[in-house]
């Protein structure tokens, strides 16, 4: 009993409030999104509301479970763990279900299960192993390289199940690492990329060489002008505009063709309405149309009538904006910004190594995901079909997301435990 | 040192997340609040506008027996926008259409709207419904608009309703009440009281979810507006009288118009060769038309308004008239006739010489009338042949003739009565005269008259010199009088001077030309005409009125190229006041010979 008297005075209940009203706020869109007046029960478990509301009650028995877990099992079996799911989803390379052009699913007893979903916390708890060690030299290249491979093994297998979005994820462990130490300069250089390639594929090379040319001249005039200063800046020029060139290359030579189409369609270079386009510019209606104070909760029509694809899982943004508004939208970012804000308070106060590298993980993934789920809702950022945590209808990744979530939670319960 | 970079980078990864919001929340306010273009997308797909077609007014004939009346088809429209991969081959042959005309339709369709509903097929069957509303799902952006069509239960009167059509682009450029697919009255009453037939269209506001199924109304019909039917029309035509002409009249070229006097309202409203308008309605109404308008016999030309004759003797009265008004006869004045001899016009008829008015206009005299007719033009007092020839015009217009009548009815004719400059042009100004024109005298010439004009000249005639515009609607809806719409015309002639014509019309009727076609207990007056004309043989015409003291009926006959007017327009005409006035035709064999009679070669 001391031990549960413990857990719910330590428990940090901003997070795990944050934590309950996403979860309830992505119910009640489901229910709207998919709303039919034949089936107005929300607790109709034949329909998809049913089904989450189902997920939302085991997810909360697994955050249970985790609380009552001893904290110190995560850290000790993290490796483990993390080995079990690399070896799940070499199975499901090998024998998963392929369902909508990836092969990712286990189908057991009707439900699917998506090992890729639940790679993400066994890659974080690994990763936080690994920077747990005491004296951990991170000048030695095989320090800095064993990150880059914890992350890389799910990351590829992930790329082979075709699943490209969740292999993207593991991109995001560029913010743990930065945190960690990584010097700033990736986390430029990686805006810089992304800058250049847009703009090439934009504009095209040449006016990228100029204006290179150009953003170097100006940084020339400014700059302390000492010879090493001088050579950096050169070097810099030479190596943007080779990738450039490489960018305009690479599209063109290893880009499947809707993978192209996708990046012109949301480039604005094609219109392209009736195919891949249709996606975003449906989604962009449906959010578009919900005005200031939005249409009303279940008024919304884009979703409802399934103009909008997807529209309780990769889109469930857009019931969102349109029943809800500029309004609804706007609080349900800032909700998510409070929890992503939260998180790196709490992982910033932890004592152990662990914790803290663990919880900024979790920062980092969800905020991959929030960025690119909204963000292809509304048209800036290309279509990777990734769920937006918490909302977006699925066991897998309710399941995923809330074991990643509460991992941290009972870390932090813990956090002034003895190491 | 470590700790404090420790924090900078924590707040920079804050900042990062922050910066993230900010963006988005700055994009959503874009395309929520500033861009109101997606509100327009979003109605453009889930609302369907859907025009509620009222269904045109019927139509009674007199005696409130159903002349018109309408049925239930189906309008297979297309949303280009929404139009998805289909079965175009089984899509095709539900509808009975070939399947390259898909695309063809699906353009014409695109480059009106893509997002507005076109017509993509019209007036599809009830059966044809049937089996495509099972399908309809799997055709993405078609739908179903009803959509009512004429119906007439009996073949006749296809001159006087017209027909109704798709509107031309002319017409809804001009008139905004009207889009592409609407119909619209072309002719016949139809046109003439389109505007209280079609009634008011009405729109409902359906939404539609992805596949195109109607899911509901919007706002719960609030901004739907609720169509209104026509008005019905309640026509002064008696059905029967139109039947029964219509089968007198069959295998003849003309038109018979009848007409009650006192009130101006058209009877019966008669063109021959016709047609069932049954055949100008829905999808056959194309090949129909171009089969009717490539007919030598020209079915679809309404002869009753637009056909234009030389009236022949029928117009000697008016000469009677002018002659009693100027006081240059009287019914003691006697010309003398040379039987066919006279010059300069001789005469078809053996009768007695001298003669005066009276047995003039009964034995149909073409010299008295040359005679009467020059001593206006030369001697009508009131200065140069010219100027009596222009007072001449001016009594004989008075008429009714030479202008339109002002008829409910569209694309009537005003006939001719050649003008003094007309003349002038011909012969130069001082170079004619009576003479010249001598054959205005006995109605040929330069003078044409339509049916209709010279049915409306019998009612003037039995009305003593008056005549209310004749027409052929009574009442519109609810309402009990048209009030002063028809107006009421004097002629210029004095009341008593008719009483001498109409005398002279009885005798036609009981000594004259027309006493083999007399009906039983009925004193008709009337006036028999045997045209000249340069298109072939003659002419027959008939008019006349009865009963002679108390006129209920004011009727013309004109049959084409069929001669004597007293051989076919004169019993056709008397068989027709029979059957109005005592409701039955006794004289069986007439009725059988004039029936079964084809005149036409």
């Amino acid at each position: 009993m001391r031990e549960r008297n413990n857990i719910f005075s330590n428990i940090d209940w901003q997070i795990t409030v944050l934590y309950l009203v996403l979860v309830l706020m992505g119910w009640l869109n489901i229910y709207a999104a998919v709303y039919n007046e034949d089936y107005s029960n929300i607790f109709d478990i034949t329909q998809s509301y049913g089904k989450q509301l189902i997920w939302i009650l085991s997810s909360l028995f697994l955050a249970l479970l985790i609380l009552l877990t001893d904290a110190r099992f995560f850290s000790t079996f993290a490796y483990l763990i993390y080995g079990f799911m690399i070896v799940l989803l070499l199975i499901v390379l090998a024998v998963g279900t392929e369902i909508s052009g990836s092969k990712s699913w286990f189908q057991i007893a009707g439900f699917g299960l998506q090992p890729a979903e639940f790679a993400k916390f066994a890659t974080n708890l690994a990763i936080a192993r690994f920077f747990n060690q005491q004296h951990l030299n991170l000048s030695h290249l095989n320090n800095r390289l064993f990150p880059l491979v914890l992350m890389g093994i799910p990351a590829i297998l992930i790329l082979l199940q075709n699943d490209t979005g969740s292999a993207l994820v593991y991109s995001s462990f560029i913010l743990v690492l930065y945190r960690m130490g990584l010097s700033g300069n990736f986390l430029l250089a990686g805006l810089l990329v992304v800058l250049v390639a847009v703009s090439t594929l934009m504009v095209g090379t040449t006016y990228v060489l100029f204006l290179l040319i150009g953003l170097a001249g100006m940084l020339f005039f400014f700059m302390k002008r000492n010879r090493k200063n001088i050579i950096s800046l050169v070097a810099l020029l030479v190596v943007a505009i080779g990738f450039a060139y490489s960018v305009e290359y690479g599209v063109d030579r290893f880009l499947g063709d809707h993978q192209k189409a996708r990046i012109n369609v949301l480039l604005g270079k094609t219109v392209d309405l009736k195919g891949v386009g249709y996606n975003v510019n449906q989604s962009k209606i449906a959010i578009g149309s919900g005005g200031f104070f939005g249409k009303g909760y279940l008024n919304g029509t884009q979703t409802k009538y399934n103009f909008v694809p997807e529209q309780s899982t990769d889109f469930i943004f857009c019931t969102v904006g349109e029943e809800w508004g500029f309004v609804g939208s706007t609080v349900v970012i800032a909700l998510f910004l409070l929890l992503l804000v939260r998180i790196v308070v709490l992982a910033e106060r932890q004592r152990s190594e662990f914790s803290r590298v663990y919880g900024y993980g979790v920062a980092a993934i969800l905020f991959f995901h929030f960025t690119i789920n909204v963000g292809m809702t509304i048209g800036l950022v290309p279509v990777i079909g990734i769920p937006l945590p918490f909302f977006s209808y699925g066991g897998s990744s309710l399941w995923a997301f809330t074991i990643l979530l509460f991992i941290f939670i009972k870390q932090d319960i813990n956090r002034n435990a003895l190491l | 040192m470590a700790q404090r970079s420790n924090v900078s980078r924590q707040q920079t990864i804050i900042a990062i997340f922050l910066v993230i919001g900010v963006i988005y929340i700055t994009r959503l306010f874009y395309i929520q609040v500033i861009d109101d273009s997606y509100t327009l997308s979003a109605n453009n797909n889930v609302l369907r506008y859907v025009t509620q077609y009222p269904a045109r007014g019927l139509v009674y004939d007199r005696n409130g027996k159903l002349l018109v009346y309408n049925e239930a088809v189906y309008d297979l429209m297309v949303l280009p926008a929404q139009v998805k991969e289909i079965d175009t081959a089984e899509f095709c042959s539900l509808l009975q259409i070939p399947i390259e005309g898909f695309r063809e339709r699906l353009d014409k369709a695109k480059k009106y709207s893509r997002y507005k509903p076109s017509l993509f097929e019209k007036q599809i069957s009830k059966e044809t419904y049937g089996y495509l509303e099972e399908k309809m799902y799997r055709y993405k952006g078609f739908f179903v608009q009803p959509r009512t069509l004429r119906k007439y239960p009996k073949p006749i009167g296809a001159h006087l309703f017209g027909y109704v059509g798709e509107v031309t682009q002319g017409v809804i450029d001009k008139n905004p009440y009207y889009k592409s697919g609407d119909y619209i009255g072309i002719s016949g009453i139809e046109k003439a009281y389109e505007e209280i037939l079609r009634g008011k269209k009405g729109l409902k506001i359906k939404m539609v979810d992805v596949h195109n199924r109607e899911v509901g109304s919007y706002a719960e019909g609030k901004y739907d507006t609720v169509s209104v039917t026509g008005q019905d029309l309640y026509l002064s035509i008696d059905g029967d009288l139109q039947e029964y002409g219509e089968m007198l009249m069959a295998g003849k070229m003309g038109s018979v118009v009848a007409i009650e006097p006192s009130s101006g309202e058209i009877l019966a409203f008669l063109s021959s060769p016709t047609y069932d308008p049954n055949l100008l309605v829905g999808r056959v109404r194309g090949h129909n038309f171009k089969l009717l308008s490539e007919d030598p016999v020209k079915p679809l030309l309404n002869r009753a308004l637009m056909g234009a004759y030389p009236p022949g003797s029928t117009f000697k009265m008016v000469n009677d008239l002018i002659g009693l008004q100027e006081g240059l006869l009287t019914v003691n004045t006697h010309y003398f006739c040379q039987g066919p001899g006279s010059s300069p016009i001789r005469c078809t008829h053996n009768h007695q010489s001298p003669l005066d008015v009276y047995v003039a206009i009964q034995q149909s005299c073409n010299p008295f009338h040359w005679q009467v007719f020059r001593s206006i033009i030369n001697s009508a007092g009131h200065g140069s042949l010219r100027d009596n020839y222009v007072s001449w015009r001016k009594h004989v217009m008075s008429l009714g003739f030479g202008e339109k009548l002002g008829t409910d009815m569209q694309f009537e004719l005003s006939g001719n009565i050649p003008s003094a400059e007309t003349f002038d042009k011909i012969y130069g100004r001082g170079h004619w005269n009576a003479m010249t024109v001598r054959s205005l005298s006995i109605g040929q010439g330069e003078i044409l008259v339509t049916p209709l004009q010279l049915a409306n000249f019998a009612a003037v005639l039995s009305n003593r010199g008056t005549y209310i515009e004749p027409h052929v609607v009574r009442t519109i809806g609810n309402q009990k009088t048209l009030g002063t719409r028809f107006k009421q015309h004097h002629s210029t002639i004095d009341r008593d001077h008719f009483e001498v014509a109409v005398e002279g019309m009885r005798q036609v009727a009981t000594l004259g030309t027309a006493k083999w076609y007399q009906i039983e207990g009925i004193t008709m007056c009337g006036k028999t005409g045997t045209a000249e004309n340069p298109h072939g043989d003659d002419h027959s015409l008939f008019m006349a009125f009865a009963p002679a003291d108390n006129p209920k009926i004011a009727i013309a006959v004109v049959i084409e190229n069929a001669g004597f007017g007293s051989t076919w327009a004169l019993p056709i005409a008397s068989l027709m006041i029979e059957k109005y006035l005592t409701g039955t035709v006794k004289r069986t064999e007439i009725e059988e010979k004039m029936k079964t009679t084809n005149l036409i070669n």
